[in-house]
């Protein structure tokens, strides 16, 4: 008999997915905004002051207006979406791997090393995460690699848990089982066997977890524990605008949009993953 | 079957219990690690002119002479025993202090609950009854939006358009208990219900629409319809009541973390609720506050837990 086997990469049907291509599609339009401010190619310096645009709305010059200082919003939003992606990138990252090591290693091992890491996880979830990352972030400093850190922290135990739980029941799968009976190195059963089966999860939390990263970036910063003044940071721009908005709404409109598209985007990428990732969601 | 009872129960109390522990151990050692103490939080730029002596005796003073571990012990005890310690810079008892502001938060999270879940629930129900339809559609991106627009945008909006266009600001005023001026207090309570209700409500609705087009598809529904029972009848009664579980899950969820994180929305609405009494803690170096009302939060949000779990044996006779 043989057997069909699966050709089309897991990539084929996220392009199935409406929620996959529109978020995909706003998600490449903010990181290029991002780069662009990385090579420091936007329109203005986003700190320079200008004394003759100050709060001057959306025009051919400035297409977001300009705030309190004459600085041109667009480019201070662009400055701003670089640093949040960084943030969450980082913080992500950091979550993402020491979350899913703890989470496989305490899962297929069980013991103390298990009760450890879910005890630990269980202190994490057991008060908000927004109070725990201001505590580290007041503890660690206000650079934005500090903030990546905390963040990073807080989301560690959301990988554990994720992860943890398939392990636990795909250790008692036969394959892994006839692994350990042919005599594979532990090593060679989790990194080969175990983790590309969490893999599918993992990727479809790191979209979401990016998604709440750039909220409690914005957040912290926001509450003047993130980046600080004059640099521009999405947060800080829209608290600054709370004394603005009423006489210039286009103060508090370029920042929120931009907040509001980065986080929709990775929802919707998240979507778009679990549907394509998934077999038995998958709509052919 | 009594002692299966008892021992899933004594592990339960068990697991609490460390875990409640572990939260004590961490918010107290990450207090030390934050740079600077009660003296320089309280004397600034000033402290480096304050002779040894002085510097001593003001430790003595504020109790962070003795040995971290002894430190522990000491807030541990007094904690177990109902002494939740002092405020340095005021002097306050902060059982006074969490007994001001803990009500608040309650409040709080109560009327952000009931909208969040009044208009979740009914938007989930909305998107269910044709799932992958035009209803459904925007019932999602209602979804998306109220997850994705930050509550603190949304409040930004809130005072912009209220206070500074309509000069209409209730929260302009000192905060006022419900007891002593009650249509002060509502209106003071009315924004960031909603702003939090809204947030509530995005994960209610997603937890709702998913519960009810699994349930909808069960055979006692189609057994229902075919009975001619009114379709509204089969909608809230039937329907509803059998996919409450998830939902209450979830709300439970939502409203333990509004007990201490709605930090951002009761700065901005300065409502001095136990997030703003945590967050000026930090700020202070207060840590006898932070470490105690850290500990609430945690306590509440266990008991909040275990009351979900009783409301679910209620509402579904299966668990019982």
């Amino acid at each position: 008999m043989k057997i069909k086997r699966e050709t089309k990469p897991w990539f084929y049907y996220y392009f199935k997915s409406l929620n996959g291509i529109i978020g995909i599609i706003i998600l490449s339009l903010l990181s290029i905004g991002a780069l662009v401010a990385l090579f420091h190619a936007t329109p203005y310096d986003p700190v320079a002051q200008d004394v003759a645009a100050i709060l001057k709305p959306p025009s051919g010059h400035h297409i977001f207006g300009t705030d309190q200082f004459g600085r041109d919003i667009f480019s201070r939003v662009l400055d701003g979406v670089r640093r949040s992606l960084a943030v969450s990138i980082l913080s992500v990252a950091i979550a993402s791997i020491a979350g899913s090591l703890l989470g496989v290693a305490g899962g297929y091992f069980g013991t103390i090393l298990d009760t450890i890491v879910t005890r630990m996880s269980d202190v994490f979830f057991a008060f908000p995460a927004i109070l725990m990352a201001l505590a580290i972030v007041s503890s660690l400093g206000h650079s934005w690699l500090d903030t990546a850190i905390a963040i990073g922290i807080v989301y560690t135990p959301i990988f554990v848990r994720v992860t943890r739980g398939p392990v636990l029941s795909l250790k008692e799968t036969d394959y892994v089982k006839s692994g350990r009976v042919l005599g594979f190195s532990t090593p060679r059963i989790l990194f080969k066997h175990l983790l590309p089966n969490v893999m599918p999860i993992v990727l479809v939390q790191i979209a979401l977890s990016l998604s709440w990263a750039i909220l409690t970036e914005s957040g912290l910063s926001f509450l003047g524990l993130g980046t600080q003044a004059p640099d521009a940071s999405l947060g800080l721009m829209v608290s600054e605008a709370q004394a603005l908005a009423a006489f210039a709404w286009w103060t508090l409109a370029g920042p929120s949009l931009a907040l509001i598209f980065a986080v929709v985007s990775l929802n919707l990428v998240g979507d778009g993953l679990r549907d394509s990732l998934d077999p038995t969601r998958r709509s052919i | 079957m009594l002692r299966v009872i008892s021992s899933r129960f004594r592990s339960k109390v068990v697991s609490v219990c460390t875990t409640l522990f572990g939260i004590s151990v961490f918010v107290f050692v990450v207090l030390r690690v934050i740079p600077g103490d009660a003296i320089t939080s309280s004397f600034g730029q000033d402290t480096s002119n304050l002779t040894p002596a002085t510097i001593k005796a003001l430790k003595s003073y504020y109790g962070i002479d003795k040995p971290l571990l002894l430190q522990y012990l000491n807030w541990l005890k007094g904690f177990v025993t109902g002494n939740l310690g002092f405020a340095f810079h005021t002097g306050t008892p902060v059982t006074t202090l969490t007994a001001n502001s803990f009500p608040v938060t309650l409040e709080l999270a109560l009327f952000a609950s009931i909208i969040g879940v009044t208009l979740g629930t009914l938007m989930g129900i909305y998107s269910a009854t044709q799932p992958g339809g035009r209803r459904d559609f925007f019932g999602q991106i209602f979804g998306l939006f109220a997850l994705a627009v930050p509550s603190f945008v949304l409040s930004t909006l809130i005072v912009a358009v209220s206070a500074n266009k309509f000069h209409y600001f209730p929260n302009g005023y000192e905060y006022s208990k419900p007891w002593q001026n009650l249509s002060l207090n509502l209106q003071q309570m009315m924004y960031p219900s909603i702003v939090l209700g809204i947030a509530v409500a995005a994960p209610v609705m997603r937890t709702a629409r998913s519960s009810f087009i699994e349930t909808q598809e069960k055979d006692f529904v189609r057994t229902a319809i075919g009975k001619g029972v009114n379709e509204r009848r089969v909608r809230f009664v039937h329907v509803l009541r059998n996919s409450m579980n998830p939902i209450v899950t979830m709300t439970g969820i939502q409203f333990g973390y509004l007990l201490g994180g709605a930090v951002i929305v009761e700065q901005i609405f300065s409502l001095p609720g136990m997030g703003r009494q945590i967050l000026d803690g930090i700020m202070k170096r207060e840590y006898a506050t932070v470490q105690s009302s850290v500990m609430i939060v945690a306590i509440s949000f266990v008991v909040i837990n275990l009351v979900t779990d009783l409301i679910y044996r209620k509402i579904d006779p299966r668990i019982r």
